[in-house]
């Protein structure tokens, strides 16, 4: 490997400049302002946690965290998400506190990428976590709320699509014995390869009529419509039981409003052994990649000594930065230009505008006016009177 | 055949894509006939309510992940070797072939602790080897794969391989069968979801077309 270059930077780095920061810092407020006034409290973690700990609960792939040794020689990892952090804490620091909690954060998160646009090793995420609630008014709280965040953040046009994962688990588990089986039909839907997924449920050779009930199993998208059908495909126990969870689900969905937002996808899967329940992606229009996702993980708290329910969700931010259209607010922004002799005249009005709130910029350098863009400004006060403008 | 919703179409230039269009327009696709023969990179089909952008075949699956396509035609040898996170949704049963090892006749294991393997495929190619057990050194070539046992650069090769003739005219005999590969109807993660009208539109064309076969 060659040195690098002196503007190089890790691989997946990168610099964010005023502009997009600004752009950042103003959809961050808004998420942050929506997820606050629905009771969620911010909370920080650590850039840093113990693979053994935080680097094994995540859902992040092993692959993909980012692992370092500390002075110690333990393995530690750059944080690949922030629910298994806060899972830590809620088990740890806040463990007397009454359940559910609700937190919420603004962090950065690392994945190692391959080198690639668009796949950024350390990227910002805004989430919430409300740990402690089985109910599923706790599923609708979140799913409502992540419509109300990506309307805050003034999202064109957008989707969020609901799965069960314990319909798909019931569902393979009624029409198929091995679990060996079961798992490699998982992994197919995992990897959204329906091809692969029909090529091996015809290899098992199932009675005419399950072969059919895998099949309309990757037709199950729509609306509120398709539990019947979901239902229909199911004989009892967990998958019925998703269902009506979903129909439950749909429920608050309607008393919230939003269910004009939400479609189901019974084949939804995000994770291979991560979520517990109710999952959910979002999606905004002309964006190639997912918006927000997040679902019920109610095992992951049993890890760190505190088995509890609990749900949540993530919105990417570079996401976000592209489907929203923002018009930057221009800023009242000031330039006083003086020589010596007036420095205490300047910055005596400087002073003043600065107790209005505005942005004052002075200068006396002549060599620095000739390459002012005057146009970003306001206002140009000339105390010299010798740059007409 | 007209979808609400316009889809943008990644269709690979090359081997696939005559069958692929005959295909289209037997899903009633209304292609024009300078279509086939088009140097142009984005032919628009208003009366289909499609756009098609003909790209390089292993660059379908990116135009489809990052979202900048809909949805794409593609092989699976391809997707294999780009392995993109897109929904593969329906097999199109067309261009037929297999992936496979090739090598001269006789080949027999040489005892070299790494015997080198030449291919457009090295993901493929190393998976298929690491699962056998083999150790391997693979030589990422862009054509004219046949060539590398013929002058020494490796002494097998995994390939493309349909009628077996070229291996044949190079003197080449198929010692492995890796897995067939058809061409596969893909579709990007959003444009399902944000799009499944249009999408289960020509998902469903195609889907009876298939079966007929």
């Amino acid at each position: 490997m060659s040195k690098p270059l002196g503007f190089e930077k890790p691989l997946g780095m990168r610099d964010i400049l005023p502009d997009v920061l600004e752009k950042q810092r103003w959809l961050e407020h808004q998420v942050k302002a929506c997820m606050k006034q629905w009771g969620y409290r911010e909370i920080g973690t650590p850039t840093l946690e113990y693979y053994d700990t935080v680097g094994g609960a995540s859902a992040t792939l092993d692959h993909k965290l980012f692992k370092l040794l500390d002075s110690e020689g333990k393995t530690v990892v750059l944080r690949p998400d922030m629910t298994a952090p806060i899972a830590r804490v809620a088990s740890s620091l806040l463990k007397e506190e009454p359940l559910p909690l609700r937190l919420m954060y603004t962090a950065n998160v690392f994945r190692a990428q391959k080198n690639e646009a668009g796949r950024n090793a350390e990227f910002p995420q805004l989430g919430i976590e409300c740990v402690g609630s089985s109910s599923v008014d706790a599923d609708a709280e979140a799913i409502a709320l992540a419509v109300s965040v990506l309307k805050e953040a003034d999202v064109p046009v957008f989707k969020i699509a609901v799965g069960h994962i314990g319909f798909l688990e019931g569902l393979l588990e009624e029409i198929i014995e091995e679990k060996e089986d079961r798992e490699k039909l998982k992994e197919f839907l995992y990897h959204r390869d329906y091809v692969g997924f029909r090529h091996y449920a015809k290899g098992l050779a199932l009675p005419e009529g399950n072969e059919a009930r895998l099949y309309e199993l990757l037709r199950l998208r729509g609306g509120k419509e398709l539990l019947e059908r979901a239902e229909a495909i199911t004989v009892n126990g967990q998958a019925r039981k998703a269902v009506n969870n979903l129909r439950e689900l749909w429920e608050a969905l309607e008393a919230y409003q939003v269910e004009e937002y939400v479609l189901l996808d019974l084949n939804l899967l995000r994770s291979l052994d991560y979520y517990t329940g109710i999952l959910f992606e979002g999606y905004a229009a002309n964006q190639g990649f997912s918006i927000c996702a997040g679902g019920r993980y109610d095992s992951l708290m049993a890890q760190f000594g505190r088995p509890c329910p609990a749900t949540g969700f993530a919105v990417q931010m570079d996401s976000l930065l592209e489907a929203v259209n923002y018009q930057p607010v221009q800023a009242n922004k000031f330039l006083i230009l003086y020589h010596a002799n007036q420095r205490t005249e300047a910055l005596a009005r400087a002073r003043a505008l600065r107790t209005e709130e505005k942005a004052v910029v002075i200068t006396q350098r002549k060599e620095e006016w000739a390459q002012t863009d005057f146009s970003q400004y306001t206002e140009v006060i000339d105390l010299t009177g010798e740059e007409a403008i | 055949m007209n979808a609400k919703e316009k889809l943008i179409v990644a269709m690979p230039k090359g081997r696939i894509f005559e069958e692929a269009a005959d295909l289209l327009r037997r899903a009633g696709v209304p292609l024009p006939p300078e279509f086939d023969d088009s140097r142009k990179l984005i032919v628009p089909v208003p009366k289909a309510n499609l756009d098609f952008i003909l790209a390089k075949p292993t660059d379908v699956p990116t135009y489809v992940e990052y979202g900048v396509a809909d949805i794409g035609v593609v092989g699976k040898d391809v997707l294999l070797e780009e392995n993109r996170d897109v929904y593969e949704l329906l097999d199109l049963q067309i261009s037929r072939c297999r992936i496979s090892v090739a090598g001269l006749p006789g080949w027999r294991p040489s005892g070299s602790s790494a015997p080198r393997v030449a291919t457009k495929y090295p993901h493929v190619a190393s998976k298929y080897f690491r699962e056998q057990g083999q150790q391997v050194e693979v030589i990422k070539l862009n054509g004219s794969i046949e060539l590398a046992p013929l002058i020494g650069l490796a002494d097998r090769i995994v390939d493309i391989v349909s009628t077996g003739r070229t291996l044949k005219e190079n003197g080449l005999v198929e010692l492995e069968e890796i897995m067939p590969i058809t061409t596969r109807l893909i579709a990007n993660r959003v444009s399902y979801r944000m799009k499944s009208e249009a999408v289960d539109y020509i998902y469903e064309k195609f889907a009876s077309i298939v079966e007929e076969r």
